[in-house]
C-alpha cells in the first residue's frame, strides 16, 4: 500500500512540475495546489498505513496509528489551502492590472 | 512560571496584529497602539535576554507535554540574541513608518500585518521543533505577501506574483523534506533529530536529506543559485517593507541553517559544509556583480544583501567556535545596517522623485543630514573599523583562514572592496556635484531618526565589540557542542 501511495505522491509532484513550468498565470496556481496535495500524501505515507486502529496508545493497545502525521498534514492542509486562495485572488489582480496572464510578459525592467 | 515568559515575544505581537485588525480605519490611534507595543515587546526581550545570560536558558513545553512529544518553544543563547534584534528592527520600522505609512495603506491592514510578520519571524527563532519552524515561516510569509502589495501597483503585483509562487514551492519542498525526515527519524523534535542523527552518525539518506534542507533553506535566504526572485520583489513595495524584508526575512533563513547545520546536520562536515562554502563564494560574488550593475539606488542595496547573506554562510561552512561568532556578530550587524540602508535609500528616492542615481545630484546641499548618514551607513556595511560590520567580517575571515579556506576569505575580501564601491557610487552620484533636478520633498524627519538610531547602533555594536563579544562568543559556543542543547531540552 506505501509503494501505491507513494507512486500517486510521487505523479502528482510531477503533474504538478508541469504545471508549474507553463506560461499561463492559472496553470501555475493548479500546479502548486497539486504540489501541495502530493506532499501532503507524502506525509501520510511516511508515517506507515495502518488501517482499522484508533490514533490512542493505551497500555496493553499493540494496534495503532500515529496520529503525529495526522497532526501534520491537518496543519500542512489548512496553510496550502488559504495561500492557494490567495494566490487564486491575486493571480486575479495581476491579471487584471497587467493586462496579461502569461509570465513571460510579466518580466522587465520598466518605466520606472 | 518564568518559563511563560519564552512565549511573550510571539503573543504580543499576534494578539496587538489581531486586535489592530478592527481599527484600520484609525490611523492615529493604531499607530500610537503600535508604539506602545513594540516599546513593551523591546522590554520584554531585553528582560528575556538579561534572564537567559544571567540564569539559564529557557523551555515551554506546551500544554505541559514533556520534551520530545509535545511542541517545546526553546530560548537559547542564540534565540534570544535574534529575539532581541527583532524587536529593535520593529522599533525603528514603526519609528520610520510614523511618517511614511498613509492612511491608505493602514486601511488595508499594514499594522495588523507588521505585528504578524514580527510574530512568525520571533516564533521563527524561538521554536525547537522542526515542523513548527514551517509554520512560523508560513506565518511570516503570509504577513509578507500581505505586505509586498499593499499599495496595489503594477510592478507590485508583477513581482510580488513571483515572490509567492518561489516561496510557496520551497515552503512545500520544506513539508517534504520534514516528512522524509521523519519517516527515517521518528521524530520532529530538533533537540531528538540532532540526537539520533548523532546516533547513527549521519547515514546515507540522512545527508541527502540535510541538502534538500538546505535547498529549501538557500531559497528563502536568496544563496546561489536560488537568488534571483529577491533583488527585484524587494523593491516594489514601500521602504519600510523593504527594510523589513531585508532586515528580517532572509535572516530567517540563515538562522535556520544555523540551528540545523550545527545541531542536526554536523557529522559530515565533508559533504556538507565544505559545499556551502563554494555556495558561499559564489553568492558573494554574484551579489555584488547586481549591485555594480545597476543605477537603480534600491536595487544595489537589495542586491548588496546576497553577500552579506554568503559571508555568513561562509561563517556555517567553516564551523569553528569562531566562525559562528563571527555569523552571529555578522548577523545582527546586518540586521541593523540593511534596515538602515533601505530606510535611506527610501528618504533619498523620495527626496529625488526618482530611483535612478543618473538623475540625482547635489543633495549634500539640500539635505546634509541624509547625506551623511548615508555615508557612514555606508562605511558600515562595507566593513571599515571602528564599525560593526569590521567585527564581523574580521571574526569570519580569521575563522575561514584558520581552517585555510583561502579562497574563499579572498573573494570575501574582494567582494567587500566592490560592497564599499557598490554603495559608495550611491554617495557620488547622488550627494556630489551640482544640482541636476530640483528635490520633490523634504526629508521626513522621523525617517532620519529611525535610520540614525539603527547606524547609532551599529556603531555601538562595533565600538562596543569588546563589552558585547563575550555574549557573542557564549552563543556561539554553545552552537559548536550540540550536546548542551540536547541535555538541556531533553533533561538527560
Amino acid at each position: 500500500m506505501e509503494i501505491v501511495m507513494s507512486i500517486l505522491a510521487g505523479t502528482l509532484f510531477a503533474a504538478g512540475v508541469y504545471l508549474l513550468l507553463q506560461k499561463q498565470l492559472l496553470k501555475i496556481v493548479l500546479g502548486t495546489a497539486l504540489l501541495s496535495h502530493g506532499a501532503h500524501l507524502f506525509i501520510l505515507t511516511m508515517g506507515k498505513l495502518n488501517r482499522g486502529a484508533p490514533p490512542i496508545l493505551e497500555k496493553g493497545i499493540t494496534e495503532y496509528t500515529d496520529p503525529l502525521p495526522q497532526a501534520l498534514i491537518l496543519t500542512s492542509i489548512v496553510i496550502s489551502f488559504g495561500v492557494t486562495s490567495f494566490l487564486l485572488v491575486l493571480a486575479y489582480r495581476t491579471y487584471q492590472s497587467n493586462k496579461t496572464d502569461m509570465m513571460d510578459q510579466l518580466r522587465g525592467t520598466d518605466d520606472e | 512560571m518564568m518559563s511563560n515568559l519564552v512565549f511573550l515575544p510571539i503573543f504580543i505581537p499576534l494578539f496587538v496584529g489581531a486586535l489592530l485588525v478592527f481599527f484600520n480605519k484609525k490611523h492615529q490611534l493604531t499607530m500610537k497602539i503600535s508604539y506602545l507595543t513594540v516599546i513593551l515587546n523591546l522590554g520584554v526581550s531585553i528582560y528575556l535576554s538579561y534572564y537567559v545570560f544571567k540564569n539559564n536558558p529557557l523551555i515551554l513545553e506546551t500544554g505541559g507535554w514533556k520534551a520530545p512529544y509535545g511542541i517545546i518553544l526553546v530560548a537559547d543563547k542564540l534565540s534570544v540574541i535574534m529575539i532581541l534584534s527583532v524587536n529593535v528592527i520593529a522599533l525603528a520600522a514603526v519609528i520610520f513608518a510614523s511618517s511614511s505609512v498613509t492612511s491608505k495603506m493602514v486601511q488595508h491592514y499594514f499594522y495588523p500585518l507588521f505585528f504578524l510578520l514580527i510574530a512568525g519571524v520571533s516564533g521563527a527563532f524561538l521554536t525547537g521543533d522542526l515542523f513548527n519552524l514551517f509554520v512560523f515561516f508560513e506565518v511570516l510569509l503570509m504577513a509578507s505577501y500581505g505586505l509586498i502589495i499593499i499599495g496595489g501597483s503594477k510592478q507590485q503585483f508583477r513581482e510580488s506574483v513571483k515572490y509567492i509562487l518561489l516561496n510557496l514551492f520551497s515552503s512545500i519542498l520544506f513539508v517534504t523534506t520534514v516528512a522524509f525526515l521523519y519517516s527515517v527519524t521518528g521524530t520532529v523534535n530538533m533537540a531528538q533529530l540532532g540526537e539520533r542523527v548523532a546516533e547513527v552518525e549521519q547515514q546515507g539518506v540522512l545527508t541527502g536529506i540535510a541538502i534538500l534542507l538546505f535547498v529549501v533553506f538557500a531559497t528563502k535566504g536568496a544563496l546561489f543559485p536560488l537568488y534571483f526572485w529577491l533583488p527585484k520583489s524587494y523593491i516594489v513595495p514601500s521602504p519600510v517593507v523593504s527594510a523589513l524584508f531585508g532586515a528580517l526575512l532572509t535572516k530567517v533563513g540563515v538562522y535556520s541553517m544555523l540551528r540545523v547545520y550545527t545541531l542536526i546536520f554536523s557529522h559530515k562536515l565533508e559533504l556538507t559544509h565544505s559545499f556551502f562554502i563554494w555556495v558561499a563564494s559564489i553568492t558573494m560574488l554574484i551579489g555584488v556583480i547586481g549591485a555594480l550593475s545597476t543605477s537603480n539606488v534600491k536595487l544595489i542595496i537589495a542586491y548588496n544583501i546576497m553577500p552579506a547573506i554568503g559571508f555568513m554562510l561562509l561563517g556555517i561552512g567553516t564551523f569553528s567556535a569562531e566562525s559562528l561568532a563571527g555569523t552571529i556578530y555578522y548577523l545582527v550587524h546586518d540586521m541593523a545596517i540593511k534596515a538602515a540602508l533601505f530606510f535611506l535609500a527610501g528618504l533619498l528616492v523620495w527626496h529625488a522623485g526618482t530611483s535612478n542615481l543618473n538623475k540625482m545630484g547635489g543633495y549634500i546641499k539640500t539635505s546634509p543630514l541624509l547625506g551623511w548618514m548615508f555615508f557612514i551607513a555606508a562605511l558600515v556595511l562595507a566593513g571599515i573599523p571602528p564599525f560593526s560590520g569590521f567585527i564581523g567580517k574580521y571574526l569570519l575571515l580569521r575563522g575561514a583562514f584558520d581552517e585555510e579556506h583561502y579562497f574563499a576569505a579572498g573573494i570575501g575580501l574582494l567582494s567587500s572592496l566592490l560592497i564599499l564601491f557598490s554603495v559608495i557610487r550611491i554617495f557620488i552620484g547622488a550627494f556630489w556635484g551640482e544640482v541636476k533636478e530640483e528635490p520633490k520633498e523634504k526629508v521626513r524627519r522621523s525617517g532620519l531618526a529611525a535610520s540614525g538610531f539603527l547606524i547609532a547602533i551599529s556603531i555601538v555594536l562595533g565600538v562596543g565589540a569588546e563589552w558585547f563579544y563575550p555574549y557573542i562568543q557564549s552563543a556561539a559556543d554553545s552552537l559548536i557542542d550540540p550536546q548542551i542543547y540536547i541535555d538541556f531540552v531533553l533533561k538527560e
